[in-house]
């Protein structure tokens, strides 16, 4: 096809049924080679929709963790600590958009994404919806969050449709440095006085509960997920990196003495498998649905956003008209 | 009431947003494919999109986006819309002949002819 790749999010399937196994079976052929899906080729319905959930979830979830940690620029203990929190939150903001445009390429405009989070029809991550009450709060988001995102995108990079890869392996890179410098405020507090260490001691005491919902309940054994590991949308099951997690960086929390509120946890040295309390997830489902400490507050700010950016946003636009197309990479 | 604990987000009139309805189509304006180089001399490298209005401020998101971290001498920015492209689907057309010795160097080995040519020589 020549020109501009548009895609029609609401296209049908123009074909027998026999056609459409047989791309379904050239499509399955490729993943399961270790090639990538690139936005104009044939996709299942099935895989287009879920891919766009998805990287729009992982986009708002960038956008909205820069609330919690943008707060506290203005107060982040030295210029050093500064200068890191205000570049990681421009990269967190710079995440949103390079998700945004690997979403597009499925078909969804930005607009209509931005739309669906204000409107609260689509989700991010739910650990956003807590508050950042100290700086302790910093260090914890910054080495324990982003440790857990990065178990989720380094698999996520390894998926099959192209540009959601190609976006994530530069984000991976930046997320390195920003585990590194939340590690380093969490051992700076860590090892510092005591009330410094009870700062941290209370934040991480509030943090692990949301983390332990980070990854999601357990998948429940289905068709639907098997075929999502197939096509290579989900990389891991929730528990495998809820594991990965818990083995990486529980050991890192104990050896500076601290404690997490779980009685239970405690790694079986036979099977290598965390045993832990299980989280509420009663809770995770009310707070995901709105009725956490911050949801209202969260898209209260990003309307806020919207509304004041939007004169700044006319006022360029007026001077060249423009039509949109789905960028095709 | 949204009772923040950020001094910031408590001075700002959060009730007064309430009202926003939605972002209209095109607000956020159109795609632009970014070309990064990283020293002169190398090529420009597709890094990514960005949204803008227009290519002034194409390049001036461009850099915020793709040049503030790694070396950067310069960047290119050009509309989606004005990227041409072939489908994927239809990849096979650059399929041609397996064996392309015929286009390479090393499908020329004239040596073992002037060998061959001066071992006879020498036997006559």
């Amino acid at each position: 096809m020549y020109g501009s790749a548009f895609i029609d999010k609401d296209e049908k399937f123009v074909g027998t049924a026999e056609d459409e196994a047989q791309l379904l079976e050239v499509f399955e052929a490729r993943i399961a080679r270790g090639e990538k899906i690139e936005p104009d080729d044939w996709m299942p319905a099935d895989y287009r929709k879920q891919l766009i959930r998805m990287i729009e979830q992982h986009a708002h979830s960038e956008i909205m963790g820069a609330l919690p940690e943008g707060t506290w620029i203005t107060r982040a203990p030295g210029f050093r600590r500064k200068l890191a929190l205000i570049a990681k939150v421009q990269d967190e903001v710079g995440h949103g958009h390079l998700l945004y445009a690997a979403a597009e390429t499925l078909g969804k405009s930005r607009e209509d994404m931005v739309n669906d989070m204000i409107s609260g029809k689509s989700k991010y991550s739910n650990i956003f919806n807590y508050p950042a009450k100290s700086w302790a709060d910093i260090a914890v988001i910054g080495f324990l969050v982003d440790a857990g995102a990065i178990i989720n995108q380094l698999l996520n990079a390894k998926g099959s449709y192209g540009p959601y890869c190609r976006a994530l392996e530069r984000i991976c890179y930046e997320e390195s440095f920003h585990l590194k410098q939340g590690y380093d405020a969490f051992v700076a507090l860590g090892t510092g006085t005591p009330m410094q260490r009870e700062m941290l001691q209370d934040a991480l005491n509030r943090w692990w509960p949301p983390m332990m919902h980070f990854f999601g309940p357990s998948d429940k054994l289905s068709v639907h997920t098997e075929r999502l590991m197939r096509w290579k949308v989900k990389m891991a099951s929730n528990e495998d990196m809820r594991q990965e997690f818990i083995d990486q960086y529980v050991p890192k929390i104990w050896e500076l003495d601290f404690t997490l509120p779980d009685p239970k946890l405690k790694k079986n040295e036979e099977t290598g498998v965390w045993d832990y309390t299980e989280p509420d997830w009663d809770e995770f489902f009310r707070v995901i649905n709105g009725d956490g400490p911050c949801n209202a507050e969260r898209i209260a700010v990003r309307k806020y956003a919207e509304q004041h950016g939007r004169w700044v946003r006319e006022a360029l636009m007026s001077r060249t008209p423009v039509a949109h197309v789905t960028p095709f990479a | 009431m949204i009772n923040s604990i950020d001094p910031r987000i408590k001075r700002a009139d959060l009730e007064g947003a309430s009202g926003f309805g939605a972002l209209a189509e095109n607000e956020n304006w159109i795609p632009f494919a970014v070309f990064h180089q990283d020293k002169r001399g190398e090529r420009h490298e597709f890094v990514g999109t960005i949204h803008a209005p227009d290519p002034e401020m194409a390049l001036l998101f461009a850099k915020e986006q793709y040049g503030r971290r790694k070396k950067t001498v310069n960047i290119w920015v050009v509309r989606s819309s004005d990227i041409f492209t072939f489908a994927h689907e239809d990849e096979d057309m650059f399929e041609t002949v397996p064996e392309k010795k015929y286009r390479e160097a090393s499908g020329y080995p004239v040596r073992k002819y002037i060998n061959k040519y001066l071992s006879e020589k020498d036997h006559e």
